[in-house]
């Protein structure tokens, strides 16, 4: 009997140490939200919210200095719907075809190669861009700087094509092959079967993916730090030199005074960029969640 | 036959998305590694930097990165796991998992500059460990875990119930069944999971910035409270900092090329482990 208490006791302790310690995720979570707000609100005690977010002119240094982020924040929009431009009819693309087209062979050096290359360090898409790609860009359309916006999109979205590809042809894997004999036996051809039953099934799969993607493009640091050329200005035209939220706190961060105005905005601009991808990620969750049950594939 | 045309189109678009995807990919591997092989020799794999980072070479970033990704993985790896074995074996389904499936879903979604915020104010600033290797490890630690949990957790999930059943018909306790059946089962899965962390790790930049790089060290780091150098960090160092842009770029080549190697080598080895088992089971 006092054996027994005592191999219960020690099930007990070990069943608590693994319930403490599985909530490290949560608990790190909960202090990165913490510490940017703590970080972060002080700067509104110097400007408005209104101020911060719709400010023109983001002059941290200045002796009489603005810190109005929209030039960021627009940078970063663009710099993401352009990656997007690029990551989603690459991504997606590529996975239908090796989804429908790829034989065997194909799809067996396809897949593993895709996912190989998803690994790949930004910090060599940033230097890839900024000696190749940049001067290239420069030459072909005749620009005064080949680090812009457009080749920050670029980058990027090859970037984020291989994320991409490899869920959409997750979620296309995941269509049950009923689907597709039954437009067959209707007499739809391969394509119209891809396109009108196999995609729309996997439609909220695809959603995830892309939101992932554009996740992964707007946090995405290096490649933009590097690319994007880092003018914290208004951008007019995709061949303008930007400066994304994520560039300018790495960038920034280095110089400014701890504790002061400038770093605590950059530590705001870092909630902001938190809460944006907090929402991709709730809304990919949601979505795919949807497709779990619509598929029901459980869970 | 429209439907006919319309159906070549289609495809002939899909195989041409699939071309120019494989096309830049295999531009930027080509570039790298043609440029980088120049640059690289005996030297500049055991050297420290000489003359202003223009000549000698990167070994200590080399070394550095190496520091960094073990330790951060030394203490990720045990904590993910045993949120891995938490979740697999020990909950109840209940609320309590749901927020901790969550909450790891979302951490994985966080930005690797703000792991790098999060660094700076918590590790260097608050508990004072300054810009050294031990706060680049817990912040990469933090960056690495959600990946190592989800890694963990599907290697569990995969090892047959029937396993846990025997165990603990032999009398055997829930623990000594984690301890001596589930977990030594569900290993090389937990490997491949660390191993494609090793990758992703060793090629970070944006959270090491303001927590354990330096631009130049003439040595190698002395303690675990010292700076240290980096590959990552080092290619951005040498293309955004110092006089000299030409000599520069052919050590940011080299340097690309060593992580290109290391973390393609990495992640093809996880990837063949994982197929290699896949068709065993």
């Amino acid at each position: 009997m006092k054996i027994k208490n005592v191999t219960k006791f020690k099930e007990n302790i070990y069943r608590g140490i693994f319930t403490i310690l599985a909530f490290a995720s949560l608990f790190f979570l909960l202090g990165i939200t913490v510490i940017l707000f703590k970080e972060g609100l002080p700067i509104f005690q110097k400007v408005s919210v209104f101020d911060f977010l719709f400010g023109r002119y983001w002059y941290p240094t200045h002796a009489d200095a603005e810190f109005g982020i929209l030039p960021i924040m627009l940078g970063s929009l663009w710099v993401t719907i352009g990656a997007l431009g690029v990551c989603v009819p690459l991504g997606v693309g590529s996975a239908l075809y090796i989804h429908e087209l790829a034989g065997y062979t194909q799809k067996s050096v396809l897949k593993p190669l895709i996912e190989i290359l998803a690994a790949i360090p930004s910090i060599v898409y940033g230097f890839f861009g900024m000696v190749i790609v940049a001067p290239f860009i420069q030459r072909t359309f005749h620009l005064s700087v080949g680090l812009n916006a457009f080749t920050g999109s670029l980058m990027l979205g090859i970037m984020a094509t291989p994320t991409v590809c490899s869920i959409a042809e997750d979620a296309l894997s995941f269509v049950p092959k009923s689907f597709r004999e039954a437009s067959y036996a209707l007499g739809a051809n391969r394509w119209q079967t891809l396109i009108n039953v196999i995609m729309p099934a996997a439609g909220s799969g695809i959603s995830t993916a892309i939101i992932l993607g554009m996740s992964r493009a707007i946090g995405e640091t290096m490649t933009v730090l590097m690319v994007c050329g880092g003018a914290a200005v208004i951008p007019h035209s995709f061949f303008q030199p930007v400066r994304p939220m994520t560039a300018t706190i790495a960038a920034e961060m280095g110089e400014a005074v701890m504790g002061g105005a400038h770093y605590h905005a950059l530590f705001a601009i870092g909630l902001i960029l938190f809460l944006f991808t907090l929402v991709f990620n709730i809304i990919a969750e949601i979505i795919s969640r949807r497709f779990r049950v619509k598929l029901g594939l459980g869970r | 036959m429209n439907k006919d045309i319309t159906q070549k189109l289609g495809f002939i678009c899909l195989s041409l998305c699939a071309l120019i995807t494989v096309f830049f990919l295999g531009t930027l591997i080509y570039f790298i590694v043609v440029r980088g092989a120049g640059a690289i020799s005996w030297q500049f794999l055991t050297d420290v930097p000489r003359k202003f980072m223009t000549q000698g070479g990167v070994a200590p970033a080399i070394v550095g990165t190496f520091y960094l990704t073990l330790g951060s993985i030394m203490i990720a790896l045990p904590l993910g796991l045993a949120c891995a074995v938490y979740l697999c074996e020990y909950s109840p389904k209940s609320v309590v998992v749901n927020i901790i499936r969550i909450s790891i879903n979302n951490l994985a979604g966080v930005p690797s500059v703000v792991f790098g915020l999060f660094g700076m104010a918590v590790f260097v600033k608050f508990l004072g460990f300054g810009v050294s290797i031990l706060s680049g490890c817990l912040t990469l630690a933090i960056m690495v875990l959600p990946s190592i949990i989800s890694a963990s957790q599907e290697s569990l999930m995969a090892v047959p119930q029937s396993y846990r059943e025997a165990s603990l018909a032999l009398g055997a306790t829930q623990w000594y069944t984690i301890k001596k059946i589930v977990v030594p089962s569900a290993l090389p899965g937990i490997l491949t999971g660390v191993i494609l962390s090793v990758g992703r790790v060793a090629g970070e930049t944006a959270p090491i910035l303001f927590t354990a790089g330096t631009f130049y060290m003439r040595g190698y780091p002395k303690s675990i409270f010292s700076e240290v150098m980096a590959l990552p960090y080092h290619i951005y160092a040498l293309m955004t900092e110092g006089a000299h842009p030409v000599a520069q770029t052919k050590i940011a080549y080299g340097c690309a090329l060593i992580l290109l190697i290391l973390v393609l080598t990495v992640s093809t080895l996880a990837i063949f482990i994982r197929q290699k088992q896949r068709s065993m089971s």
